[in-house]
């Protein structure tokens, strides 16, 4: 069963990943290049204030991987290999969870799953972390950057994973409607506190076009959206009829389904 | 929700947790893949030079992870 789940969850990963490249090619290419035509311009610029002041010219950078190759191939492997192992992520947390949470169907418990790990995984992070084009962030704060943003990342995932903890415990004795609005508000309290306590990020340059950031950051919004969505329903979908009926299971490990 | 019983017919059983654990190294494949697309080369670093890098670079601004 959970082996057929994972599968299941990795295939699901690369439809999410070839809508997810579609998507991006479509909206996020665009800012990409925008972004590199406005960093490219600043490097001149500075390479030719520096060569007034009678310094050297620096050498040229060797292009590792040219501009239409990281724009395609290295685009769709990046984001097929990030959805496909989303996928896996999502189907093993999700064998897990089915039966755990309540007397949900799978496609419900897929759906909510999507839902949560949506907002904790990307929204929640971003919104103190924002997805950032080329020429904004300085080279020698990477670490620093990464070191915060994956901080962020797993203080959310930690609290969504404490909240529905919680909410589990407090359904007997409050009720479903309460304990999630009970839950739903410690995980707020423990987001804006970490918004709060983390350090701030502002490294956008001088003159760098508000649309093309706006724009680019609309286009990664969207991106996680699809492949959250898709994981959500169409795994939802494929574990509801292998839990329900069996279906793509050897027969001999078909669950008895009880139709009253 | 757990107090309101929406599937009456059908039978929620929760998969055992002695058999979801061998699976759990693929969730750390995983997670390493998912490094290697948003970190390696960049904050720290596995393989050394800059090809995987540049390779998943426009994909690594995109999903959100901090470049450059």
């Amino acid at each position: 069963m959970a082996r057929t789940l994972l599968i299941r969850g990795m295939l699901v990963g690369l439809l999410a990943g070839l809508l997810v490249f579609t998507f991006a090619k479509t909206f996020g290419e665009p800012q990409v290049d925008r972004a590199i035509t406005f960093e490219t311009a600043m490097d001149e610029a500075k390479v030719k204030a520096e060569m007034a002041k009678g310094m050297p010219a620096p050498p040229d950078e060797p292009e590792l991987v040219s501009r239409p190759v990281q724009a395609s191939y290295g685009l769709a492997t990046g984001v097929f290999v990030y959805s496909a192992a989303f996928g896996g992520l999502f189907a093993l947390v999700f064998a897990f969870i089915y039966g755990r949470v309540g007397h949900l169907r799978p496609r419900a418990v897929s759906a909510l799953l999507a839902a949560g790990g949506f907002v904790a995984v990307y929204l929640v992070p971003i919104l103190k972390y924002p997805a950032n084009p080329p020429s904004i962030g300085q080279p020698d704060t990477i670490v620093f950057r990464t070191e915060i943003f994956t901080i962020m990342i797993v203080i959310s995932v930690a609290a969504m994973v404490g909240a529905a903890v919680l909410r589990q415990r407090l359904v007997p004795s409050r009720g479903a409607w309460s304990a999630t609005l009970i839950a739903a508000a410690c995980y707020a309290v423990v987001i804006i506190a970490a918004w709060l306590l983390l350090p701030p990020l502002d490294e956008t340059p001088e003159g760098f076009p508000a649309a093309v950031l706006w724009k680019f950051r609309i286009a990664s919004l969207g991106m996680q959206f699809i492949m959250w969505t898709t994981l959500g329903l169409v795994f939802g979908e494929l574990a509801d009829r292998i839990l329900t009926s069996g279906y793509g299971l050897p027969r001999a490990n078909r669950p008895r389904t009880v139709l009253h | 929700m757990s107090d309101t019983t929406i599937t009456p017919g059908i039978a929620i059983v929760p998969i055992p947790v002695r058999e979801l654990l061998p699976w759990v190294i693929f969730g750390v494949l995983a997670l390493l893949a998912i490094y290697f697309v948003g970190a390696d080369e960049g904050a720290t670093s596995i393989v050394p030079g800059m090809y995987v890098h540049e390779w998943v670079h426009d994909a690594r601004h995109l999903l959100g992870f901090p470049c450059h």
